[in-house]
């Protein structure tokens, strides 16, 4: 049988998000209790987080999480890593035996700098130099696997039901501002951890519901611009569109959601001139990154989150407000079962982002 | 000589118990077939002449006319086949270049028909065009490689100009000459009710139809016929026709009989004077010649419209394509073997190019790989003989199609591949008045109108099973193809995957 | 009211608007039946010279001269088509000299005959209009009528 990666695999899931606006911090263990809740949207064959502001020792350094086949692979990418980074701080990410967590790869964390002078040579701006490095890992050093490279964020993820997973990852240990949450129903068996979401890229997590149709059209279009989709799953290409269109296109979190669950024409005639021309632009620049087919994804990124329907909304999900918190997920359940008294608690239309950010006081602290 | 006559191809077959000898069969006939003779007080018919072209048999009051294939034979022999035998009689007869028209009809393979779609089950929910928008717009033009933002942080628009489809369907180049007044009036009026483009061919635009700009792309093709300042600011796109997949490589002839009055002022040659298309541009003879010319067809043009540039789908194809891309064309169309033409030589037509399949993912992939597709817009031609061709065309890659032979069809056109000869019973490949009045531009605009509306719901119809409610996300979608009953390396070229993977 | 009118500038001269009337005033089923060995005289002539033809049948005209001509009232308005009654008409043939269209005429069965919009034939409506191949021939009512 085929690995993720070989083949396309259509998956159902759950997702689940939360955040503190005022960046108080959130034990790990509620985003478990929150997925765990879904468990009838998992089939056990995925689950994973994210958790952001997790590591404020070393919020300025990238933090990779990876996994490995062998110490042989282990090896070569430490040579590889050795080359380009300073590396500040490598540990096995601590784990915590589960019966139903099997086919264990070597997992390890590595808190790294690039190298400044290979950074010069490179004549890239550093973000884009980490990226390279890690598509160059992930699709040149056979059994490595970079799943997490953000700063002060981290991704933990494994074949299994998100509750075992979280439990494994010894998550209650984590603290952060906001976590995300996935559990996977794929159609069939990968067995692969890499395969599990969520899907990361720098701070930039993504956690999605759903099969989108427009998936080939968005690969090739985005596989233009320096990325490589190995995975060949929906979350792996949301993920390259927004880091291209945030990152490399500088475009606002709304833009960028005006570009991938962008309105329809005829909703975009009827809007006033400045608003209609924007859209217009964005649509027209960007055709191969509209995303058609079901979705309901939650991006985290430094010092937020969002939350995004496709324009149809076939694929559901609500949001919930209490004091300073706001939660996402595609089922209330999974808000209820943390805070069962909520201010506000509502279904945002399809192609309507919902964003989150810490408060600017939070945020400079961060 | 003797050994010149050849049996006619086709036989009139006439019911005498149905006919009525009302002689509509006879004054419908531009190639005097059909006859009354007194002396049998009946109608007759002289097959030698007869093209096919059914405007008889479709006329016929009480359906007492058929045509059919004759059963005269040579004797069997599956190399030496009656279409050789008797093409070379005619050549030793004649001396001369076999002439024919319309797209090359051999028995390739055809790549629409090996090429299945997908469909949504369980995993992700179809859309129903019926229920939930479904859009089928598209935009031609260079795409901006980065957004640019102004000083308040707002986006500037740095779009270069782009053609805005209504459908993502245009009817091909097809001049002033080679198809008749009445035609392009009917392209026109067809193209502007769908909010689409129709084509001038290397024709000119003749006065009456400048009203049509907004709608209209202008062609310069190589013999520079009808080309001034005023013609190339009336369309809404400037088009260079490099080549055509009926004839790659050669020029183009409207013999002189063909050019009136009225041609010959849009044309602007004298009249009943041969109008003849170098085979190639006489100033471009290289790839940086044609970027001299997009150029100053922008700087003609205030860099208002988008150029395209047409070529045929030859073998090397990709790379060529990369070149008109680089060279700073907004889109480029391809036009395949089977594409159309008004006369062609036979042995170009039937042997010269390759199938607009195999030439589309070869140039969208390359296009890709070199990290330049987004700089063009690719409009595909050359036979899209349905709906379902569009669709496939456009999940390989396709912005959108062009169509030739299609739209003549839905004028009426019935394949017999006769143009050449100038007497168009249809009133399409003709400029006698009397035929050109049989094409009454009210109802042949219609038609067209009628066709296209009824093609883009079927385009809604696949598209919404598949899950897809915008024809953007289409494009390029070949995970939405299968091949089936296609070898390795067609695949490959393809880029698809064989039905069951 | 709705009439039918004529375009030379679409007409091609094919002559099948003659056939379908004669056919449609024939009571017949079938246009072979009913038309196959027949000279036909129908009520609506193509007329043609030097490449220009179109057709010609009764304008109904609003003042109608055949209808004032008529000595025995066989000829009358009803709701702005003009009928014949061919009990009444006697085959003076008052009415073919007084039309200015020529668009009446003696029929095979000695009375006079003219276009009635296929309104009194089993047909319908004009069988003329819907047999043109190139809407030469149309039926509408066009405004200022």
């Amino acid at each position: 049988m085929l690995k993720e990666g070989e083949i396309r695999i259509p998956s159902g899931c759950a997702i689940s998000g939360m955040i503190s606006t005022s960046g108080k911090k959130i034990n790990g263990s509620k985003i478990v209790q929150s997925i765990a809740t879904m468990h009838d949207r998992s089939n056990g064959l995925g689950g994973g987080f994210a958790g952001y502001g997790i590591y404020p020792q070393y919020k300025d350094l990238y933090a990779f999480h990876v996994f490995y086949d062998s110490n042989k692979s282990r090896e070569e990418c430490e040579r590889f890593l050795d080359r380009h980074f300073d590396i500040i701080n490598l540990s096995k990410i601590p784990v915590k035996p589960n019966q139903t967590i099997t086919a264990e790869p070597l997992i390890w964390r590595y808190f790294v700098n690039p190298l400044p002078t290979k950074l010069t040579d490179s004549q890239l701006d550093e973000k884009e130099f980490v990226t390279r490095s890690v598509i160059n890992i992930n699709s040149n050093i056979e059994g490595a696997y970079v799943f997490s490279c953000g700063k002060n964020m981290g991704v933990f993820k494994a074949v299994g039901f998100p509750e075992d997973v979280g439990d494994y990852f010894r998550l209650d240990e984590y603290e952060g501002y906001a976590w995300t949450a996935h559990g996977r129903y794929p159609t069939n068996t990968p067995g692969w951890w890499g395969g599990a979401h969520p899907f990361a890229m720098l701070d930039y997590s993504i956690v999605h519901n759903g099969e989108i149709s427009s998936y080939d059209a968005n690969r090739r279009d985005i596989e233009m611009y320096g990325y490589k989709c190995t995975l060949q799953t929906d979350t792996e290409v949301i993920t390259y569109i927004i880091d291209y269109l945030l990152r490399k296109q500088k475009l606002s979190l709304e833009d960028a959601a005006n570009v991938i669950a962008a309105p329809f024409w005829s909703t975009i005639e009827s809007m006033p001139k400045k608003e209609r021309d924007k859209l217009n632009y964005l649509r027209n620049a960007f055709p191969g990154l509209l995303i058609t087919g079901p979705f309901s994804i939650i991006l985290g990124f430094e010092g937020g989150l969002m939350a995004l329907n496709d324009r149809l909304k076939l694929r559901s999900m609500v949001i919930g407000e209490k004091d300073d918190m706001v939660y996402m997920a595609s089922e209330e359940c999974a808000i209820r079962v943390i805070e069962p008294e909520l201010d506000r608690i509502w279904s945002p239309k399809g192609g309507e982002p919902v964003i989150a950010t810490l408060q600017p006081k939070a945020m400079a602290r961060l | 000589m003797a050994i010149d006559f050849l049996y006619p191809e086709y036989e009139v077959v006439r019911d005498k118990d149905k006919c009525i000898g009302c002689r509509v069969c006879e004054r419908q006939c531009a190639n005097e077939v059909h006859s009354y003779d007194e002396d049998y007080d009946c109608m007759v018919s002289d097959n030698a002449n007869c093209v096919c072209c059914h405007r008889c048999v479709a006329l016929c009051p009480t359906r007492a006319l058929k045509i059919v294939k004759t059963n005269h034979t040579f004797k069997e022999n599956a190399n030496w086949k009656g279409e050789h035998i008797s093409e070379i009689y005619r050549q030793a007869g004649s001396g001369g270049v076999l002439l024919s028209s319309m797209g090359n009809p051999k028995d390739y393979p055809i790549y629409w028909d090996k090429m299945l779609i997908n469909a949504s089950q369980v995993t992700n929910p179809s859309i129903d065009p019926l229920r939930e928008p479904m859009e089928t717009r598209v935009f031609l033009g260079a795409k901006p490689e980065k957004v640019e933002f102004n000083s308040k942080g707002e986006i500037k628009n740095n779009l270069t100009p782009q053609l805005k489809l209504d459908i993502p369907i245009m009817f091909s180049a097809m001049s002033y000459g080679s198809i008749s007044y009445n035609a392009h009036e009917s392209l026109a009026r067809a193209a502007e009710a769908l909010g689409t483009y129709y084509n001038t061919g290397e024709g000119g635009l003749h006065k009456d139809f400048y009203k049509y700009g907004p709608h209209t792309i202008v062609q310069v093709a190589s013999g520079r016929f009808g080309v001034h300042k005023d013609y190339l600011n009336a369309g809404a796109a400037i088009e260079i026709k490099m080549g055509q997949g009926a004839k790659p490589g050669i020029g183009g002839h409207l013999p002189g009989i063909k050019v009136g009055d009225d041609i010959s002022k849009t044309r602007m040659i004298p009249e009943g004077s041969d109008a003849i298309s170098p085979a190639p541009h006489h100033d471009i003879y290289s790839i940086e010649d044609l970027r001299q010319l997009v150029y100053s067809l922008k700087e003609a043009s205030d860099y208002k419209k988008p150029i395209i540039v047409k070529i045929a789908a030859v073998h090397n194809v990709a790379a060529i394509a990369s070149g008109i891309a680089r060279g700073g064309a907004d889109i480029i169309a391809i036009d395949g073997y089977r594409g159309g033409t008004g006369a062609a030589p036979t042995r170009i037509r039937d042997n010269v190019g390759i199938p607009i399949e195999l030439a589309l993912a070869s140039v969208d992939q390359r296009l890709r790989e070199e990290g330049i597709r987004n700089r063009v817009s690719i409009v595909v031609g050359g036979s899209i003989r349905s709906s379902a061709d569009i669709v496939k065309a456009v999940a390989l890659g396709a912005d959108a199609v062009y169509i030739g032979t299609s739209a003549l069809l839905a004028l009426g056109c019935h394949l017999c591949r006769s143009c050449q000869q100038g007497k168009c019973n249809w009133g399409i490949a003709t400029q006698r008045e009397d035929l050109v009045r049989r094409l009454n531009p009210d109802i042949g605009y219609k038609r067209l109108v009628n066709l296209l509306t009824a093609w883009n719901h079927e385009i809604k119809e696949i598209m919404g099973g598949m899950g897809i409610n915008s024809i953007e996300s289409l494009r390029g979608n070949r995970l939405m193809l299968r091949g089936i009953g296609l070898t390795e390396k067609e695949l490959q070229i393809l880029g698809i995957k064989h039905a069951g993977e | 009211m709705k009439r039918i009118y004529v375009d030379e500038k679409w007409c091609l001269g094919c002559h099948l608007c003659e056939y379908h009337c004669a056919f449609a005033n024939s009571g017949k089923d079938d246009m072979a039946k009913a038309l196959k060995n027949v000279k036909i005289n129908p009520r609506i002539q193509i007329e043609e010279k030097d490449g220009i033809s179109f057709a010609v049948s009764c304008r109904h005209c609003e003042e109608p001269l055949c209808v004032k001509g008529c000595i025995t009232g066989a000829l009358s308005v009803v709701d702005g088509v003009i009928q014949i009654d061919k009990e009444k008409c006697v085959g003076c043939y008052t009415c073919v000299l007084t039309c200015p269209y020529g668009a009446i005429m003696p029929s095979d069965d000695g009375v006079v005959q003219k276009c009635e919009l296929c309104l009194n034939n089993s047909h319908g409506k004009p069988a003329c209009v819907e047999g043109c191949p190139n809407r030469a021939i149309i039926y509408e009512e066009k405004v200022g009528d």
